[in-house]
């Protein structure tokens, strides 16, 4: 009843072509990326611009709904998972860059803009846009805003949050906040855009971003080079750091993933590798140069280095990369794509040490990883019609994540925590760093009405604002409180999209 | 007795002397904890006493900010120091927030390391440099401190310890609580030790001077350089005041030549006389003007104001840098020296503190109505007596208020620096 007045609410304000009700076309928007989790939107709106954003929030604050905002639904942590009872925001049609400002190196686009359409239409004046999630052809920058989004190319450049100046948000009162310094590089007071960039959601709708815009190198040089075992590929990583050099990116991939990418791509990467390190850089012609022959130099255990300059030759070698998560499907029915942090050095011991785990759970783990930076990605095969395969898998998965956190890192690079690692938080922080961290959720959304149930295992009660009273609490745990089913025999997750 | 249920918390406390001030407040009790359970028994303590409590490390930019309305407890954070971690290889360090920055690049560099950050203030702790935003020339490569802390732990206003970020560089679990207390000046929480993401000491380092006549041709060369693909480390410029008397320093150094670009570039033995080279062409002057050297130029980094003056921090976008100059400088009608990271936007200038506190509220008025049309902001970072209290040395901030919100959230009874930050936060 409640959704029904909301409907017609913004049917009124929004027109007719902005409201989905239909429950077939709601059903399509029931996932993100991660299929695992599912939920159909009671209600989905897609606003054209900010304006029909704070409408909606609006709508949905004064009928006590909660909202959920989604981008183009990459995500990899059921970050947009909908609500059965809430509102979907859909940013799809907010596809305007609204500003390309050259001589300050800053665009201001709305939260819909598809990640790479930045760097393409700035590219001709030699300018991009860094953050490149391999989703970048389909994903928008709200969304990276909202997950804090990496990429291959952060090791060297950073994350969204060191590319975006500022933001227009729609808070969860309904009410749109300019924060941040925009085109200058710093304004005064408490820096907001850092703590709204990768909140998942949770702190409201960003309306607008102001990103950063990079000049383009003057030479990028990618360098193949193919190993016998990990182990090599990963000390030569760790050689390369060490001598001093910055690679733009650094990628290593282990025999699995090759054979996965080979049958799906025909990437042609030398026969016989245990493992490739794919090493990117960038910069002025004659540091490229220097430090392409130092990385060389330094892949002395490699049986074969191949290098590329021009684009076409680059893009080759990128090619299995770039396909290699998708590309395990050609070799396992199902998959879970993981997302994991370690130190980087410590990376040929829990590379080992996954071994051993899928050894003995008689499982196959592939990996492809952003070496540079110790994120992981083990791709864990099974085989979804066999009885208990995925629980087997699920176990490995979890127990990598384990493995993360037992040595520092972290349960996740760039994925997000959404709903499906809320409940691995506390093995990172305690309930008193959990609960501060809600403070901030507090300040924002009093209520919890935005983006309920994702990354905190337990919701916080807020003081509320001015006086010592209690206000009621946002909508209970992760998961179950959404109304999402596990949809266990098909869990498949077409992870990564280049 | 308060001093000794002080003693029994942090460990090592004393009654407030003389040199105890905060912005011209003096403090009642000095309490230095030397672990992080000390500093969070020490704010619980102030916290169920009514204390206000106002962190301190070298004091370097401790008459930054507004004076907070009371400081009963200042906290020293000396005791909290220490290089805690530094696993190598990995490029990543934990400090103790009361570390000096200098110690700790001194570390760093006996691995060939270093945290990308050279703020104007050198005998800045961590936890200060932190606290107030503080970045040098190499913004204009590695951004500001929030763009090169990964993890943090903190005592909130009630005696919470809490953690957020990691010791990884890539992390996305969590708020980032790390981002809210860069530049929160102390009234959120009070820094225990803080966990950077390091970069590699470059090879070679050699700065491009290249003297310049008029404020819009730096404005015009710094457009040229971030648009060429030479990639300089940093882009300062110095414009000392139009009559071409000396600079006031932070300290040290003779006075200025004439307005100088410099040009800071970065990499191999090889690449650096190459881009250097490269760069002298694009910048095409007389030849015997430019000069190519090893050693920064004696104003690099430092800041154009003293301590009697109102050091104000002016951040534009780049295009508008010329404007913003000369607005500043028409406005006050006496002369302002420049100077700062041309190629980020964000200058420094001096405004004598003898002009009248009016004058001075005038001015930063003009100023800052004419920055908001271009979307700059203008800060007074400090400013004597009696200026200090009766000028608003913040003005507008975007979002103050959810920023209020926020404070609300994390120190209800406004116990930490009140009324040091924006909007009387």
């Amino acid at each position: 009843m409640t959704l029904d007045l909301l409907a017609r609410r913004l049917r009124r304000e929004l027109g007719d072509e902005a409201v989905i009700t239909d429950p077939a076309t709601r059903r399509t928007y029931d996932c993100d990326g991660l299929t695992a989790y599912r939920s159909t939107p009671g209600l989905v709106v897609l606003p054209a611009d900010a304006a029909g954003v704070r409408a909606s929030v609006r709508a949905c604050r004064d009928a006590g709904v909660p909202f959920v905002a989604r981008g183009s639904g990459t995500g990899l942590s059921a970050g947009a998972l909908p609500e059965a009872e809430g509102l979907l925001i859909v940013t799809a049609r907010m596809r305007r860059i609204l500003e390309v400002d050259l001589a300050n190196q800053r665009a201001v686009v709305e939260p819909g803009v598809i990640n790479l359409a930045v760097s393409r239409a700035v590219g001709p004046a030699g300018y991009y846009y860094a953050p490149d999630p391999s989703s970048q052809q389909i994903c928008s920058i709200g969304g990276n805003v909202a997950e804090n989004s990496g990429g291959a190319h952060c090791v060297k450049y950073g994350f969204t949050v060191n590319h975006v100046t500022g933001l227009e948000v729609c808070t969860a009162d309904g009410e749109l906040v300019r924060l941040g310094a925009g085109r200058a590089a710093q304004a005064p007071g408490y820096d907001l855009t850092g703590v709204f960039v990768g909140s998942e959601g949770t702190l409201g709708i960003a309306t607008k971003v102001w990103v950063r815009l990079l000049r383009s190198p003057e030479s990028v040089c990618t360098i193949l080079a193919a190993f016998r075992g990990i182990e090599q590929a990963g000390a030569a990583v760790s050689a390369i750091i060490a001598a001093g050099l910055r690679p733009a990116a650094a990628e290593i991939m282990d025999a699995l993933a090759i054979g996965a990418a080979e049958a799906a791509v025909a990437c042609g990467y030398p026969p016989g590798a245990g493992a490739v390190l794919i090493v990117e850089l960038d910069g002025p012609a004659v540091e490229v140069e220097a430090e392409a022959a130092a990385v060389t130099a330094l892949c002395g255990e490699a049986f074969e280095v191949r290098s590329a300059t021009d684009p076409g030759r680059r893009a080759e070698i990128w090619r299995g990369r770039k396909s290699a998560f998708a590309a395990v499907g050609r070799i396992s029915r199902d998959y879970i794509v993981q997302d994991g942090v370690i130190p980087r050095t410590a990376l040929a011991e829990v590379l080992h040490e996954i071994e051993e785990l899928a050894a003995a759970a008689g499982i196959r783990v592939a990996n492809v990883f952003h070496a540079g930076d110790g994120n992981l990605h083990p791709l864990v095969l099974y085989d979804g019609q066999e009885p208990g395969a995925l629980a087997r898998a699920e176990e490995v998965s979890a127990a990598i994540l384990d493995l993360c956190v037992k040595r520092g890192g972290s349960i996740t690079g760039e994925h997000g925590v959404g709903v499906d690692k809320a409940a691995k938080l506390p093995l990172m922080f305690s309930p008193e760093d959990l609960a501060t961290m809600q403070l901030v959720r507090c300040a924002f959304d009093a209520d919890g009405r935005a983006n309920p149930g994702k990354i905190f295992p337990t919701p916080r009660r807020c003081a509320e604002r001015g006086g010592g009273a209690v206000a009621p609490g946002p909508r209970s745990g992760a998961g179950e409180a959404s109304g999402a089913t596990r949809e266990g025999g098909t869990l498949r997750r077409p992870a990564e999209r280049a | 007795m308060m001093i000794d249920l002080l003693v029994s918390a942090a460990g090592v406390a004393r009654p407030a002397g003389p040199a105890d001030t905060v912005g011209g407040r003096p403090a009642r009790f000095v309490a230095a904890p030397g672990r992080p359970d000390q500093l969070a028994a020490l704010l619980a303590r102030c916290f169920s006493e009514g204390l206000t409590a106002v962190p301190r490390g070298d004091g370097s930019k401790l008459d930054w900010g507004a004076p907070p309305s009371t400081v009963d407890v200042l906290v020293d954070t000396a005791r909290l120091a220490g290089v805690h971690d530094h696993p190598e290889g990995d490029l990543v360090v934990t400090v103790g927030a009361g570390t000096p920055l200098r110690a700790m690049q001194a570390v760093l560099g006996r691995s060939g390391e270093r945290l990308a950050l050279d703020p104007g203030s050198p005998e800045a702790t961590v936890g200060g440099v932190l606290a107030t935003g503080e970045a040098g020339p190499l913004a204009h490569t590695y951004g500001f401190p929030r763009d090169l802390l990964i993890g943090v732990e903190f005592a909130r206003a009630d005696g919470t310890l809490a953690r957020a970020g990691g010791k990884v560089v890539k992390n996305v679990a969590g708020y980032d609580l790390g981002k809210l207390l860069c530049g929160s000046y102390g009234t959120l929480g009070v820094l225990t030790s803080a966990t950077f993401r390091l970069h590699p000491l470059p090879v070679a380092r050699s700065w491009l001077i290249r003297p310049v006549h008029r404020v819009g041709e730096a404005v015009e060369l710094v457009a040229v350089l971030r648009d060429s693909p030479l990639a300089p480390a940093a882009v300062e410029v110095d414009l000392p005041p139009g009559n071409g008397g000396p600079v006031p320093r932070q300290r040290g150094g003779g006075p200025s030549g004439p307005a100088t670009l410099a040009v800071l570039f970065e990499g191999s033995a090889l690449g650096v006389p190459a881009r250097c080279h490269a760069a002298a062409q694009l910048l095409g002057t007389e030849a015997d003007e430019l000069s190519i050297v090893d050693e920064a130029p004696d104003w690099w980094g430092r800041y154009p104001f003293g301590s009697g003056d109102v050091g104000l921090r002016l951040s534009v976008p780049p295009s508008e840098l010329a404007t913003a100059v000369l607005l500043l400088r028409e406005e006050a009608g006496v002369p302002v020296p420049v100077r700062g990271s041309a190629g980020i936007g964000v200058l420094h200038a001096a405004l004598p503190g003898t002009l009248p506190v009016p004058r001075l509220a005038e001015i930063l008025a003009t100023v800052r109505a004419g920055l908001a049309e271009r979307d700059g902001w203008c800060v007074a970072l400090c400013a004597p007596e009696p200026a200090r209290g009766e000028l608003d040395l913040w003005g507008p901030a975007p979002g103050l208020e959810l920023m209020r919100r926020v404070k609300e959230q994390f120190d209800p009874r406004r116990l930490l620096s009140p009324g040091r930050f924006v909007g009387g936060i």
